[in-house]
């Protein structure tokens, strides 16, 4: 009974949100918003037992002075400080001059976009190690990456207006020719995998056997 | 150093050409080339451009501070020639840690515009719910944001008169980092309320974008910094972005150099058996 | 005060006078009632501003809204079902002249069918044929062909490889919420490898983004030990939350790969702009990586950066190919047969469009 009961629940609310966005009756419209409401709040509690797993694990490794510990007791410190400023502040959190805008300006800002500079880096590496011409289909793809590259900056108009116009037509033409039928073949197997969870074909994302 | 040996050139070494190319540009500005709005960039500006004085615009903020070097630039930009046109600014986030963003933008150009907030301009804040959000604003926006971002209720903010869902909106001006974000607002939003819209998106992203553009869904379409850079040339506020594209465009030809280099030395060294 | 009169007279007394133009009003389609479609062709001289007034049929006009002069159309929201109304544009700043007629009459309805869908409904049709068809004949033992995916075969032997070095493996979902395809496509994958990696013992981590996929791949993980006879291996750190906040996610999981330099990396689900710093890094440590992702931007670093990538519907095909399951194949054949149809009907179109024929086209049109 344990695996069944989620298979027939996915089954009945699949089929109803399926069928659902055909039909505009207000009664129906008001059930279907009702199950999307409802998702979003079962994933609102989820984030209890997220917060309450992540203190468990780094606790325990904080009390066994397991590798790396003192960084765990900085995580901890880190959740425990900013929930606690956040809820002092209230409503009032928003405010330029709060301790908590303080604690998103000064670490969470710079933090997030140091990580995300580092694309810049990496791809460098990536195109160094990686990136080997060893067909003419690479060929091709190197060319198109160089004018790509150049025409996309105000260089490549610098250098001769023909770069960024080719870079455009490359990117109207063929890069958009080919990523639609990537997403067509993709949204057909987002459509075959959603069929077979909800008819209960692929159980094992549920813990089952399939 | 042989070609060869370079095939173990250690990574760090390219990571300092990178750091020089992108740190001393922006230290010392060259003005490599000058920045030529495309005609992407020219119809975001265009879409603002032609609306009628005191025209309501959604402005969505749906980026976090990762992609601010981005995002930034254009949201400030927009923010700027909104102001300029004296249009009336619903401005959210789907992103949580977006309204904070949202809220400097529209302080810094609300000051150089004299706006004041209530009266011009509005940050609703965030709201989880992703796409459901956007379905129920077009239903009704006071009742899916009841409160702004300070707790002021919206049926008092002056700004908000009038407004109940998208009939009313004249604009959406969505600056995107990814989910949620430009695909969601066509979907949900332009192809059932027919409502325009322009979007800012990161470059890795806008490819994705091209369809909407040309099948008119979207009116005008900012790319990553460089289609920053061309809508600040526009709106005539050089900024970040511009100060940005002299480290871009020698970035650009590094890592195309290292392309070069990369495949230099595997020819000169080695053959190995089948690669991967 | 008698120009006033005069102006709330004109406005709700009298029809307009020479020279209206006509206004169109019907139900909305499509919808769940309450609406009344209101349009009109702007005239050449136009107000600044219509506005538009409405009657029961019998009763006097009252404003219902305000609309730019230059604007053709306005949707009525606040109808009640089944009452007849009339519409008028009514000019302002007030000037009969300019008014419009009077709209025949029209009711709201609550619509069963959005037909602007049919051609949803009518490609769903199909492939729910197609898919039962194809998974009876599977049932009755046809056995069909795929052509081999590189990236699948090399799981079991990264899994294998990672058991030789005494390794374990990293097994990273995807950065979005258990709502989404891509990473319910990499929960089923998940308990596949689950099941090899408990077969030989070897170490496997999931670090999660979210606390719902950290709630699902903890059973999935859980389970999978348990099919397999082997709940003694499995240890409650394998899955585990790290964080919501993408770019916190990516600097943990590359310090985990730095730390516990795992032998193989599977990095299947739903990637943004971590794809390339996740898959760099995981070449750094020298772990074998095989990505897969339907998120088209992100294809190319994972095609650069990782030694196996299944790009788009091989990702979703993976779990029915690893499975060898009757049913699942038979799916894939379905999905197979509706590309086909798809391209016929995109190559068709194409050439009809040519021609001047966009019957085809309109017809899957979702605009």
């Amino acid at each position: 009974m344990k695996r069944e009961i989620p298979i027939v629940i996915t089954l009945v609310a699949g089929l109803f949100m399926l069928l659902a966005w055909f039909v505009p009756h207000p009664t129906v419209k008001a059930a279907y918003e009702g199950l999307q409401n409802w998702a979003i709040v079962v994933v609102g509690f989820t984030y209890v037992l997220g917060v309450a797993n992540l203190l468990r694990i780094n606790t325990r490794q904080v009390s066994r002075k397991e590798r790396d510990w003192p960084y765990k007791m900085v995580l901890i410190a880190g959740l425990l400080v900013t929930m606690v400023v956040g809820f002092s502040e209230g409503n009032h959190y928003t405010d330029v001059d709060s301790r908590f805008q303080w604690i998103y300006r000064t670490f969470y800002s710079p933090m997030t976009a140091t990580m995300f500079s580092l694309l810049a880096f990496f791809i460098a590496s990536a195109a160094f190690r990686a990136f080997r011409i060893r067909s003419v289909e690479a060929l091709l793809l190197a060319i198109a990456a160089f004018i790509l590259m150049i025409g996309r900056v105000p260089l490549g108009a610098a250098i001769h207006p023909a770069i960024p116009a080719a870079a455009d037509w490359l990117m109207e033409i063929p890069q958009n020719a080919a990523k639609r039928g990537i997403l067509i073949g993709a949204a057909l197997g987002v459509m075959a995998t959603g069929i077979r969870v909800i008819l209960g074909l692929e159980k094992t994302y549920g813990g089952g056997d399939s | 150093m042989s070609l060869a040996a370079l095939r173990h050139l250690d990574r760090r070494w390219i990571f300092l050409g990178v750091a020089l190319l992108v740190i001393v540009p922006l230290l010392f500005s060259f003005h490599i080339a000058p920045v030529l709005p495309s005609n992407r960039s020219r119809g975001f500006y265009d879409a603002i451009e032609k609306l009628p004085e005191g025209s309501v615009v959604l402005l969505s903020g749906d980026y976090d501070p990762g992609t601010s070097a981005e995002n930034y630039p254009m949201h400030l930009a927009a923010v700027r020639q909104l102001m300029r046109r004296n249009m009336r600014i619903i401005a959210l986030a789907l992103y949580p840690a977006g309204p904070p963003l949202t809220d400097q933008v529209l302080r810094i150009a609300g000051e150089e515009y004299h706006k004041t907030q209530g009266v011009d301009y509005v940050n609703l804040g965030y709201k989880v719910g992703n796409e459901l959000v956007m379905s129920q604003m077009g239903q009704s926006i006071p009742n899916t944001f009841p409160v702004d971002n300070r707790g002021v209720a919206v049926n008092t903010i002056p700004v908000m008169k009038g407004i109940q869902n998208f009939q009313q909106i004249r604009l959406i001006v969505d600056i995107s980092a990814g989910y949620p974000g430009t695909k969601e607002w066509v979907q949900q939003v332009v192809s059932r309320y027919h409502v325009p819209m322009v979007a800012g998106v990161t470059a890795v992203s806008a490819p994705e974008y091209y369809p909407y553009l040309q099948a008119g869904q979207l009116h005008g379409l900012l790319g990553g910094m460089a289609g920053a850079a061309e809508y600040e040339v526009l709106v005539g506020a050089p900024g970040l972005a511009t100060r940005g594209m002299d480290a871009q465009s020698l970035a650009h030809v590094f890592i195309a150099f290292m392309i070069v280099l990369g495949n230099l030395a595997f020819i000169a060294g080695p053959k190995k058996g089948n690669g991967r | 005060m008698a120009a006033f009169l005069l102006t709330a007279v004109s406005i709700f007394a009298f029809p307009a006078l020479a020279s209206a133009f006509p206004l169109q009003a019907g139900d909305t389609p499509n919808d769940g009632g309450g609406s009344v479609d209101v349009s009109w062709t702007p005239p050449d001289h136009h107000p600044t501003s219509w506005i538009l007034v409405r009657r029961e049929q019998g009763g006097t006009f009252a404003p219902v809204a305000t609309v730019d002069g230059t604007d053709s159309h306005y949707s009525d929201d606040t109808a009640q079902n089944g009452t007849a109304y009339e519409y008028q544009l009514v000019a302002s700043p007030a000037d009969p002249s300019l008014d419009s007629e009077v709209s025949g009459p029209a009711h709201a309805s609550v619509n069963l069918f959005d037909w602007s869908k049919f051609n949803v409904l009518v490609v769903a049709g199909v492939f729910f044929a197609l898919l039962f068809w194809y998974i009876r004949k599977s049932e009755g033992g046809t056995k069909w062909v795929f052509r081999k995916i590189p990236g699948l075969d090399a799981i079991e032997e990264a899994v294998g490889r990672a058991t030789e070095m005494g390794k374990g493996v990293l097994y990273v979902p995807g950065v979005q919420e258990i709502d989404d395809i891509q990473t319910i496509a990499s929960m089923i994958l998940l308990g596949r490898v689950a099941r090899i990696a408990a077969k030989y013992e070897t170490a496997l981590n999931v670090p999660t983004n979210s606390p719902g996929v950290y709630t699902v791949a903890e059973e999935v993980v859980k389970s999978a030990y348990a099919d397999v006879g082997r709940s003694d291996v499995y240890k409650s750190d394998q899955v585990r939350y790290v964080t919501s906040e993408q770019f916190a996610y990516v600097a943990a999981v590359n310090g985990m790969m730095l730390r516990e330099r795992p032998a193989a990396n599977l990095l299947l689900g739903a990637f943004f702009a971590e794809s390339l710093l996740l898959a760099e890094t995981g070449h750094a440590v020298g772990a074998i990586q095989i990505a897969g992702t339907a998120n088209v931007h992100q294809m190319p670093f994972f095609v650069v950066a990782c030694d196996y990538t299944l790009i788009g519907e091989e990702y979703f095909a993976a779990s029915a190919l690893l499975s060898n399951d009757a049913r699942l194949l038979g799916s894939l054949k379905a999905t197979d047969s509706v590309k086909i149809l798809m391209i016929a009907i995109i190559v068709l179109g194409s050439i009809l469009a040519t021609f001047g024929q966009t019957w085809l086209g309109d017809f899957f049109s979702t605009q």
